[in-house]
């Protein structure tokens, strides 16, 4: 039973952690939500330590429900470092905006854990249940600003869909149990990778399954929810959806077509490939009218989930290895943007228009040379080599396996979206100040600094990242 | 090492006066421009003296160039007696013309820049007469044409400046493709770009025939005449001359030194540096003849009738070059060169007078107004009657001894064409005299024309301006009687050696002594009688030059508007390139590549952007459709293809 929980040790300590300050959160009369976040972050961190700890091994617990491998080791690390950096610029968000309640860390951490459980499960049913916890935990932060309708609007939309997804989802899981006879993703991958055609059924479950995790990392058609989500949900928030649960749910659905549906990748790259390309020309197109910077780094989101799809429909290990590299530089991407847009202030009023970043090179110099060093990353652009590098591993990917089609198309898509990037640049330097952003916050400061530096230094020197996204890859592969 | 210091010292004056004049200042840079000049120019004539009199050829390598393949070019600098000649010139114009801007230009707010292009242009002439293969030959060639380009419209705020920059560019730029031509045949016959091995292998190739465009071509005329067509570029011959009267929008020290005396003179001697070859192609001769003997005749015809006094000399400097061409077309290159010598004395005294001239009228051009002025600048009168009688050839004037042996070894060569050649030229000789005292006599003599507020003000010019006149008359007296017999006398084979390779059946310069008496005579009795006709129309009968050009006005139209050629080519060529141009700007550019590519695209762009925003409706059921929307899409997909 011990060696059944060691596996999960960083998960247990934060599910701990979370009820200890829920508990201890309601016995306080007064807002404790700083020193709420601060434990919270304390305690990712020591789930960072454990997960490092614990090794790259590959373990099954509880009757195969769970696997820890290097591939969910690499991914929580991802999801711990998007949620370390969302709780630590929340705080000031929330007192500001008179919503500070020390729940937010606490469902934070629950989310967290969902995503966690979500990239460890090793059967349909243990993916659902981490799912789900992390999808009720999303309800929530999306309209934790109560009073507001927009917020409220957005939580309202993203629980509606998101039970439309969820119910796509165990539909197909049901499809696939009655024509596999089971859930466990050792027997489905044993089961499915027996030569001969596949049986209809289990496709069809497949097709709803893929659905209903498309949903969570919107990809096209099932972004739709995504726009108004990011608009209306708090700025800490909007970052932490953008970062964590998209890479979550990258991984996950990684995990489950190289894994128990390897033997299905002739049909399921297919599908893939036609997401890919409708979310990288949406993402591509969709922004360049956008005039509030969230609803533009939405679609953003989904263009860059189309960019990474890319490298899944290659169906090779090089592509496999390419999502992951795609996926860890998004997340310093992503970070770094939103740790610009949650400065973007006004005598203590936030502001979200692109056309408020105007002269921004002229009174604050180096947030401007940190968004600008982002927006050049996740165009792709030199010198920013970063973003790509990312795009460079999937379209090689993509044109390993002979999908020619797909990577010119993904080009074309990064030079059209370059377009809203570099205007955002435009903006900041060419423009004229209108009047000058309040001083950043500490964390702020933190964030833009640390992921600065790391995206510079992935632009130099990629190798660390490629052999961390390479063993991790290695994991899925038979 | 004099060799090289003496090329490269105008460079050095070019490179410090051009880039930090601002720190010299204006007289900074006439002081080093001048100064590296006038040591080149010394240095010229111990050249001068070591090669061409004491027979000592030097070829001084400086540096590797080009190595690809079996094509192998370097930078060295081959003196022999026709380098050493055109150097003298060259430095020694040059020098002078130096001198006489630093008065001319004194006024003017760019000074370094002037002296800059002025020693830069210097350096590539000397470049181009001392190459010792085609490519640098080439160099120096495009060389001297940027220098041009940069001095023509050096006032760059005149359009009519800018245009005539433009239009010399690309004029010579036709000729420049016959001359590139010409080298990559020479490469394709040889093997080479290397003078020296192409005048070794000439004869044996002289048989060599080409097949191109269906037809058989004999190799070294076709070489030769693309080689010609270069030279007529450059030269300003009959077909290609129109940039050089437009080229008198430059400032006049430069008319003077360009456009007179040295780089128009550049295709003569790379024709007459080419002899070797030119020797083997009789037809090529003959093409070189007629062109020249036709252009002699036709500018000198234009000269009579026009009224800028700076036009008037341009169009006689088209005529003169006619003449050295024909005499290079009967192998008499040495008459040519002769006459290349002493006409850039007497033209650049010419020009540089007529900048004094100019000076002293207030900057006025048109002989009409000008008139009665001798009294009041008596030595820029003296210096232009001297380079007057020089030009048309009044004996023992430096013209005389030239232009003389040029229409001798016309006749004598014997030749139907020569004879032409011959007639066309005494024609003209009548012609230059004429036009030459109708500008005397219009400029200086009769009742002044000038409004008074002008002729007040008339004045001699400063020292500076008057020294190089001097220096540069004493040549124009004394070069020919000093020069005839080196040149084209009895010395003349041991002073150019192998310089020059004449066959011996050509023999227009050893029959010199063998025509009729009246074959020398009759040019100066041609020159004396358009004198004379100057004086009746313009002295005596005033009345009669209008009256002329009231019967004869057809013939005088044509004249006045310079043949029609450059309305012929505007026809002919410039509109039709710019109805092509214009056509290919909006229809091919703007339309179906901008149209298509980049404004199309980005229209589409746009349009495929807001209709995808606009699916965003914000109605949940619209999301929740497309979401069940997409899952019945991939299923039935699927469903169709298991079937």
């Amino acid at each position: 039973m011990i060696s059944d929980l060691v596996p999960l040790f960083p998960e247990i300590l934060l599910a701990l952690t979370a009820m200890v300050l829920l508990v201890g959160g309601v016995f306080h009369s007064r807002d404790v939500t700083r020193e709420a976040t601060v434990l919270a972050i304390l305690a990712m961190l020591g789930a960072l330590v454990l997960i490092v700890v614990l090794g790259p091994d590959r373990r099954e617990a509880f009757s195969h429900l769970v696997v820890v491998d290097s591939f969910s080791s690499f991914i929580k690390t991802l999801i711990l470092l998007a949620s370390i950096g969302a709780a630590a610029m929340s705080v000031g968000f929330l007192e500001r905006e008179k919503i500070a309640r020390f729940e937010f860390p606490v469902v934070l951490l629950f989310a967290t854990i969902g995503m966690m459980m979500m990239v460890s499960a090793n059967d349909f049913l243990s993916l659902y249940v981490g799912l789900e916890m992390q999808s009720l935990s999303l309800y929530v932060l999306a309209s934790f600003h109560r009073d507001s309708t927009r917020a409220t609007e957005a939580g309202l939309k993203y629980f509606m869909l998101g039970a439309l997804a969820s119910g796509l989802l165990l539909y197909g899981i049901s499809l696939v149990y009655g024509f596999a006879g089971t859930t466990g993703f050792n027997g489905l991958a044993a089961v499915l990778g027996q030569s001969g055609h596949p049986g209809l059924g289990v496709v069809v479950g497949m097709v709803f399954v893929i659905a209903g995790l498309a949903f969570k990392i919107s990809a096209v058609p099932f972004h739709m929810w995504t726009p108004d989500v990011y608009e209306g949900s708090p700025t800490p928030v909007t970052a932490f959806f953008a970062a964590g649960p998209k890479i979550a749910a990258l991984g996950l659905i990684t995990r489950v077509l190289a894994g128990p549906f390897a033997g299905l990748s002739g049909q399921w790259a297919q599908v893939i490939l036609v997401i890919s390309v409708a979310s990288m020309a949406v993402g591509a197109f969709a922004a360049i009218h956008q005039t509030n910077i969230k609803r533009m780094m939405a679609y953003s989101s989904i263009g860059h989930v189309g960019f990474a799809l890319v490298g899944l429909a290659a169906a090779n290990g090089l592509g496999l290895q390419a999502v992951l590299v795609y996926v860890g530089i998004y997340l310093f991407m992503t970070l770094g943007v939103f740790s610009v847009i949650l400065s973007m202030r006004f005598r203590g009023r936030m502001v979200e228009g692109i056309h408020d970043l105007a002269g921004l090179s002229k009174t604050h110099p180096a947030m401007a040379f940190v968004m600008a060093a982002m927006m050049f990353a996740m165009a792709g652009v030199p010198p920013m080599m970063a973003g790509f590098w990312s795009k460079v591993y999937v379209f090689m990917a993509a044109v390993k396996s002979g999908l020619w089609t797909l990577a010119i198309l993904g080009v074309l898509a990064s030079v059209v979206s370059a377009f809203y990037y570099l205007r955002v640049v435009k903006v900041m330097y060419f423009d004229e100040p209108v009047e000058p952003f309040d001083k950043p916050e500490r964390p702020m400061r933190l964030v833009m600094a640390v992921t600065t530096v790391v995206v510079l230094a992935i632009s130099i020197l990629p190798g660390p990242l490629l052999t961390g996204a390479e063993a991790a890859a290695r994991a899925l592969l038979p | 090492m004099i060799f090289i210091a003496a090329v490269f010292l105008p460079l050095l004056g070019s490179i410090i006066a051009g880039l930090f004049g601002r720190q010299i200042g204006d007289r900074g840079a006439q002081i080093v421009t001048c100064a590296l000049l006038g040591v080149s120019a010394i240095l010229a004539v111990f050249i001068f003296n070591d090669v061409a009199l004491e027979g000592h050829n030097a070829l001084v390598p400086v540096a590797a160039w080009i190595q690809s393949g079996n094509l192998d070019v370097a930078w060295s600098l081959r003196f022999d007696t026709l380098t050493a000649v055109m150097t003298v010139v060259v430095t020694w114009v040059s020098f002078m013309v130096h001198i006489y801007s630093v008065g001319y230009m004194s006024h003017d707010p760019s000074v370094p820049r002037f002296m800059s292009y002025l020693s830069l242009f210097t350096f590539a002439m000397l470049m181009l007469v001392s190459a010792d293969n085609l490519v640098q030959l080439f160099f120096g060639w495009e060389g001297v044409g940027v220098a041009s380009y940069l001095l023509i419209g050096f006032w760059y705020e005149r359009p009519s400046a800018c245009a005539a920059a433009i239009k010399a560019f690309l004029v010579n730029r036709v000729g420049d493709l016959g001359f590139a031509l010409g080298i990559f045949g020479c490469y394709v016959l040889f093997g080479s770009v290397q003078m020296d091995t192409i005048f070794h292998d000439a004869p044996g190739k002289a048989a060599v025939i080409l097949h191109l465009f269906g037809f058989d071509w004999n190799a070294i005329t076709i070489i030769c005449l693309l080689l010609f067509i270069g030279a007529m570029g450059k030269s300003a011959q009959l077909g290609l001359h129109t940039w050089l009267p437009d080229a008198m929008e430059g400032p006049t020290p430069v008319s003077a030194l360009i456009h007179a005396a040295t780089m128009v003179t550049a295709g003569v001697f790379m024709v007459a540096r080419m002899s070797p070859l030119f020797e083997l192609s009789d037809t090529a001769l003959t093409v070189v003849t007629l062109v020249g003997a036709a252009t002699a005749f036709f500018a000198a015809t234009i000269g009579c009738v026009q009224n800028d006094i700076k036009r008037v000399i341009a169009y006689s400097t088209c005529s003169q070059l006619g003449y050295m061409f024909f005499a290079i077309g009967v192998s008499a290159y040495q008459a040519a060169i002769f006459h290349l010598f002493t006409h850039a004395f007497f033209k650049a005294l010419l020009f540089l007078g007529a900048g004094s001239v100019i000076h002293a009228m207030s900057d006025e051009q048109d002989i009409r107004r000008m008139g009665g002025i001798w009294r009041h600048i008596k030595v820029t009168w003296i210096l232009m009657w001297i380079g007057s009688l020089a030009l048309a050839g009044i004996p023992f004037f430096a013209g005389y001894y030239s232009k003389d042996t040029i229409l001798e070894a016309a006749w004598a060569s014997g030749s139907d064409v020569g004879h032409l050649a011959y007639v066309m030229g005494v024609a003209a000789a009548f012609m230059t005299a004429f036009y030459s005292w109708r500008l005397l006599i219009l400029v200086f003599h009769g009742r002044p024309r000038a409004d008074d507020r002008v002729m007040a003000h008339v004045h001699e010019s400063p020292a500076v301006m008057i020294l190089p006149l001097l220096v540069l008359a004493a040549g124009a007296v004394a070069a020919g009687w000093a020069g005839e017999d080196l040149f084209v006398g009895e010395g003349r084979a041991e002073f150019w050696r192998a310089a020059i390779g004449v066959l011996p059946h050509h023999g227009a310069m050893e029959n010199l002594h063998a025509i009729p008496e009246w074959v020398g005579l009759l040019p100066l009795g041609m020159a004396l009688s358009g004198i004379a006709l100057a004086y009746g129309l313009y002295v005596f009968a005033p009345g009669v030059p209008a009256l002329l050009a009231g019967w004869f006005r057809p013939v005088y139209l044509f004249m006045l508007n310079k043949w029609y050629f450059d309305e012929l080519y505007d026809w002919l060529f410039v509109r039709p390139a710019f109805r092509l141009g214009i056509g290919l700007w909006r229809g091919g550019d703007g339309a179906l590549i901008d149209g298509v590519g980049p404004d199309g695209v980005a229209a589409a762009t746009r349009f495929l952007a807001r209709r995808v925003a606009r699916a965003q409706s914000g109605y949940v059921y619209h999301y929740a459709f497309a979401m069940l929307l997409g899952v019945a899409a991939f299923v039935s997909w699927h469903v169709f293809n298991a079937g």
